[in-house]
């Protein structure tokens, strides 16, 4: 088995699955936020009026909340859902509520492995299309809508059709100034926005050993993108490092067997891969940074789930550093967390020195909700993971997806730029 | 959940292909957590200008196709956010029934969870009914789209259409298994805390 197989295996207690198999899994953890929270109550209610107790949550301790979408509240409602979240917490006995203003809180997926919520061969969902990213600690990781997540959270449990995995490997170390954001743009070119619809995108090869844990995290946060049910590297010893460095005692190795099936193996050379951008309006749209057409830009952000780890902020800085933005810039690092470290590294004073804003860790413009959105005929250039028609704010505005690199680079001359050709 | 009821309606065909979340129901409405209403929302920024009127090269916009409860659409329909407002708004509108050539995982998952038919056909087929806007008939039970001039048959889950026929939810139709449930996790092995 697959280490997706072998994982769905586990939580259904089967000795053996294969693909097209449907299981009832035990869940290991699940995550709302202040958009899918509020959308949960909703299915509560419902349940309520037909008789179905909703007074009890199957086990509040393997539930986890964040604050993200719309924090800091821009207006009354967003204020008002935040109180709802904090009611919905306080009533179910909920102790993992990261709130805004309060310490550590962040992007949902971000704090999924800056605060190790989740460890290798765990089932883990949650109200949110980008919970695929977490896969890169080595768990099944995936998004469900709301009336699924209710269900969930009161049982504990959900059907899965164990999904086919294709499997996408790395030869080599990808070079200087290609980013993981470059190799699954890239990918999603190759395969198109549903080329895995309702597969599993495996990552392997020596490029993906040698890559770090954020990464990872970056590849398979952006198989969504591809309409992927999950995406998935098999945890190694630098994840097992990377959970127990922040405070997780049961992170261990999980791995599928050696003699596992992959309904479909892709191919890439890292010594091959070159800066890419995805022009609008799909992530499917992919060109080489060299070749892509000649904007003039509006805006650079580097933020969300998808750009503003830790390492996606170093490897702005290092494009920043003693250099002056042309665009307006927006740095909001994902979570508190690395916030801190930012300040603590110099980050935050290369950010300032150069220009550029640094915001609070906010999911804010990257899907258009508030903090920076794009007006009519702007044009931005983004670290984010969506660039469909007003995603980022006016119908009419254009976003085009990089890596931090080349938003950096980008953010410098004004121009969609290779960090290579500064 | 009510009961999928035989569906008699005109069709409303959008040409377009990975219609995305963002487009059915963009996020400034998501913050709202009214029951229902959404369908006023649905495809706003196709539906109206910046000052809200209605803009008239959009179908929606077409009174031709008022009480149609048929949509006709592009591949990878529903894709982007796991956002179940998406389905709430197509609902609240009027549409019972959704034709694509593909649809999106967790669109798709949400669609049955909330009484929506979702009918995946071959691109040819949809082409075609997307040309033919005379009312059609859907009948789940013998799985068959009849329009004027032919039946379509369509392929769907026997468990999911089970689902849509006696309007079960997902929580409704587990708790039918209540007993077995408790008996299996009594005897299960599988321990229950990582």
């Amino acid at each position: 088995m697959n280490i997706v197989e072998k994982i769905l295996a586990r939580a259904s207690g089967k000795s053996s699955l294969a693909p097209d198999d449907v299981v009832f899994a035990n869940v290991d953890k699940v995550m709302v936020h202040d958009v899918s929270g509020p959308g949960v109550l909703k299915v509560f209610d419902k349940l309520k009026k037909q008789g179905i107790s909703v007074d009890k949550l199957w086990d509040p301790t393997k539930v986890w909340v964040a604050e993200d979408h719309f924090v800091p509240s821009a207006e009354k409602m967003s204020a008002e859902n935040i109180v709802k979240l904090s009611n919905f917490t306080k009533n179910y006995g909920i102790e993992k509520h990261f709130k805004y203003g309060m310490g550590q809180y962040g992007i949902c997926h971000t704090l999924s492995h800056e605060e190790a919520m989740v460890m290798p061969g765990d089932v883990y969902v949650g109200g949110d299309s980008h919970t695929n990213t977490t896969g890169a600690l080595g768990a099944f990781a995936c998004g469900l809508g709301h009336t699924d997540i209710a269900y969930v959270l009161l049982h504990g449990k959900i059907w899965f059709k164990v999904p086919e995995t294709d499997f996408f490997k790395l030869n080599g170390k990808l070079p200087d100034h290609v980013m993981a954001k470059d190799l699954i743009l890239k990918i999603i070119g190759d395969i198109g926005t549903d080329g895995g619809n309702y597969r599993t995108m495996q990552f392997g090869g020596t490029g993906i050993e040698e890559m770090s844990v954020e990464s990872r995290l970056t590849l398979c946060n952006m198989t969504t993108e591809a309409g992927a049910k999950n995406g998935i590297v098999e945890a190694d010893q630098k994840v097992v490092d990377y959970l127990t460095s922040r405070g997780a005692t049961n992170a261990r190795l999980f791995k599928g067997d050696d003699d596992a099936e992959y309904a479909n193996m892709y191919e890439y050379e890292a010594s091959e891969m070159e800066p890419i951008v995805a022009k609008p309006f799909s992530p499917e749209n992919v060109a080489v940074v060299r070749e892509a057409p000649s904007v003039e830009l509006d805006k650079s952000y580097i933020g969300s789930c998808t750009g503003a780890k830790y390492e996606d902020l170093e490897a702005a800085a290092k494009v920043l550093k003693g250099r002056q933005v042309k665009i307006r810039t927006e740095i909001l690092p994902a979570s508190i967390s690395i916030y801190k470290r930012a300040m603590e590294n110099g980050l935050l004073s290369i950010f300032l020195d150069s220009g550029v804003t640094v915001g609070p860790p906010t999911c804010g413009a990257c899907c258009g909700a508030h903090m920076g959105v794009l007006a009519k005929d702007e044009i931005c250039i983004s670290t984010t993971n969506r660039n469909f028609p007003g995603r980022m704010g006016h119908v009419e505005s254009q976003t085009y997806l990089s890596s931090p690199m080349v938003a950096a680079a980008s953010a410098v001359t004004g121009k969609i730029t290779d960090p290579r050709d500064l | 959940m009510e009961p999928f009821k035989p569906v008699e309606s005109i069709v409303t065909p959008l040409d377009k292909v990975n219609v995305d979340t963002d487009q059915i129901v963009p996020k400034q409405f998501l913050k709202l957590v009214q029951k229902t209403g959404f369908g006023k929302f649905l495809f706003y920024n196709w539906r109206y200008d910046e000052n809200e009127n209605e803009k008239d090269d959009f179908v929606l916009n077409d009174s031709k196709f008022d009480g149609s409860q048929i949509l006709v659409a592009g591949d990878n329909f529903g894709c982007g956010s796991s956002r179940e407002h998406a389905v709430w708004a197509l609902q609240d509108y009027g549409f019972a029934v959704i034709i694509a050539p593909s649809f999106a995982d967790i669109f798709f998952s949400n669609c049955f969870k909330n009484g929506i038919l979702p009918i995946s056909l071959e691109q040819k087929i949809v082409e075609k009914l997307q040309l033919d806007v005379n009312s059609m008939k859907i009948d789940l039970e013998n799985q068959n789209i009849i329009t004027s001039s032919e039946t379509i048959p369509f392929e769907i889950d026997p468990h999911k259409k089970r689902i849509l026929l006696e309007g079960l939810d997902d929580i409704a139709q587990t708790l039918q298994f209540e007993k077995k449930i408790s008996e299996f996790e009594k005897n299960s092995k599988v321990p229950s805390v990582l």
